[in-house]
């Protein structure tokens, strides 16, 4: 049982490097406030899809691995995931039998309110306010769900039917 | 199959959740609240930053590579000239620097007549930005030096045109930097032709600094340079920082309106300079 959910949770721990990587690689100043909360997105995913595993706790560590790589405050992207991570949880069954436009304004709720936390932890702590810039994410997000969906889902039922 | 299935279907099962959410929510407003009023946490963050160096390091080597691949291909024809120029450069700079042995020389005498301390020579170190982005609410860099090169918090960064920025978190193999142009960062600066002592202010515009403490008689134009005055303590004096390029005077307002442009390429550097100033001058203990 523990040889068979440990060789499930390593294409999990891969995606969620990736997407570390994915958010630190470099853009051009242009494009780069339109860049997607990539870990947010994977967070999601998981938490909807298997939640036994990969629910706050795992949350929580991505968001401190999350803080120390940006320089932000310790916890502060660690509160926020969790938050979000938790309501995926707490919807999953709901959430897998949403139709898929659905499902995207529920993401753009939850990105929103992971955008939202971070803005408000900025405001107490005295960090500059950002611009308008700032929630384009949230929308990056959105659009680019139903793709990490779909690549998401072939790592899921690919790496279950290879194990 | 069957046995996962059985694991995710029933929300009931997972236990105590909202106890857990409830538990790692207390301790981020712990974590954050330590992080912000003081400096104990330095530790788990270095520890974490090891472990994200690996990451780091797979996102920088592709544009690594594809330096180095230019670099090796670039004609023969192209790399002469590129000799002839740094060749004539340095002879450029090898002139001005002889005129600098006398000066320093100069200086240093006239310092012994005023019974001052000799200034020491700053030290100097290359290092590389790694093409990593953190924070994208903020205008920083991310150095391939650390703790473990003896790059301390607040060390002072320039390049070869100017100042860049300061270190504001040092990890062990790697450091990040706040660039002049954030829009938080403050730097002491003075004019160059007068003394004239003011403050540069980031305004998280790349190429704009702003000077918004000078009453408007002060005695400052276009093309004034600003370099550190030294006087924050972190940055050593002297080293150019910006060129004012807009003075801008309005009667009703105390203070006018001076905007400047930064010395350096804050935008296009790829190598920077981390400075190890001199001591502060102590009396030390004669044998």
């Amino acid at each position: 049982m523990s040889r068979d959910r440990g060789s499930r949770r390593l294409p999990v721990i891969i995606t969620f490097i990736v997407g570390l990587m994915l958010t630190v690689m470099p853009l051009t100043d242009s494009v780069e406030p339109f860049r997607p909360d990539w870990l947010a997105l994977v967070v999601i995913f998981w938490a909807m899809h298997l939640p036994r595993t990969w629910s706050v706790g795992s949350a929580w560590i991505i968001g401190i691995v999350l803080d120390v790589s940006y320089g932000t405050l310790l916890g502060q992207h660690a509160l926020a995931l969790c938050v979000i991570a938790f309501a995926t949880v707490r919807f999953h069954l709901l959430m897998r039998v949403f139709p898929l436009s659905q499902l995207s304004a529920t993401i753009f709720a939850l990105l929103a309110l992971y955008q939202f936390i971070l803005f408000w932890v900025n405001g107490v702590a005295g960090v500059s306010a950002p611009a308008i810039t700032y929630w384009a994410p949230v929308i990056t997000g959105t659009l680019i769900w139903p793709f990490l969906f779909m690549f998401l889902s072939g790592v899921r039922y690919g790496s279950r039917s290879g194990s | 199959m069957v046995a996962s299935r059985g694991n995710n279907s029933n929300p009931a099962r997972i236990p105590a959740l909202g106890l857990r959410v409830l538990a790692l929510i207390i301790i981020s407003i712990v974590l954050m609240y330590l992080d912000h009023r003081q400096k104990h946490l330095d530790g788990i963050r270095q520890g974490i930053g090891a472990a994200v160096y690996p990451v780091q390091l797979m996102v920088d080597a592709p544009v690594r590579l594809w330096e180095w691949l230019r670099e090796s291909t670039t004609s023969r024809n192209q790399l002469e000239l590129e000799v002839g120029r740094l060749r004539a450069e340095r002879l450029l700079t090898n002139a001005r620097l002889q005129r600098l042995t006398a000066l320093e020389a100069e200086n240093a005498r006239l310092r012994t007549l005023l019974e001052a301390r000799t200034a020491v020579r700053d030290e100097v170190r290359v290092a590389e930005i790694m093409a990593v982005d953190a924070n994208p609410y903020e205008h920083n860099l991310i150095i391939d030096i650390g703790s473990r090169d003896g790059v301390y918090d607040g060390q002072a960064i320039v390049d070869a045109d100017g100042v860049v920025g300061q270190v504001i978190r040092t990890g062990i193999m790697t450091a990040q930097a706040v660039l002049i142009s954030d829009a938080d960062h403050a730097l002491p600066v003075e004019v160059n032709r007068n003394g004239l002592r003011t403050i540069a202010v980031g305004t998280g515009e790349i190429d704009r600094l702003d000077l918004p403490f000078l009453p408007n008689n002060a005695d400052i134009r276009a093309g004034d340079l600003l370099v550190t005055s030294g006087l924050g303590g972190a940055f050593p004096a002297g080293y150019p920082v910006a060129v004012v390029n807009s003075v801008t005077r309005i009667p009703q307002e105390p203070f006018a309106d001076v905007t400047a442009t930064p010395a350096a390429a804050l935008d296009q550097v790829r190598e920077v300079m981390l400075i190890w100033s001199a001591p502060p001058v102590s009396e030390e203990p004669d044998e």
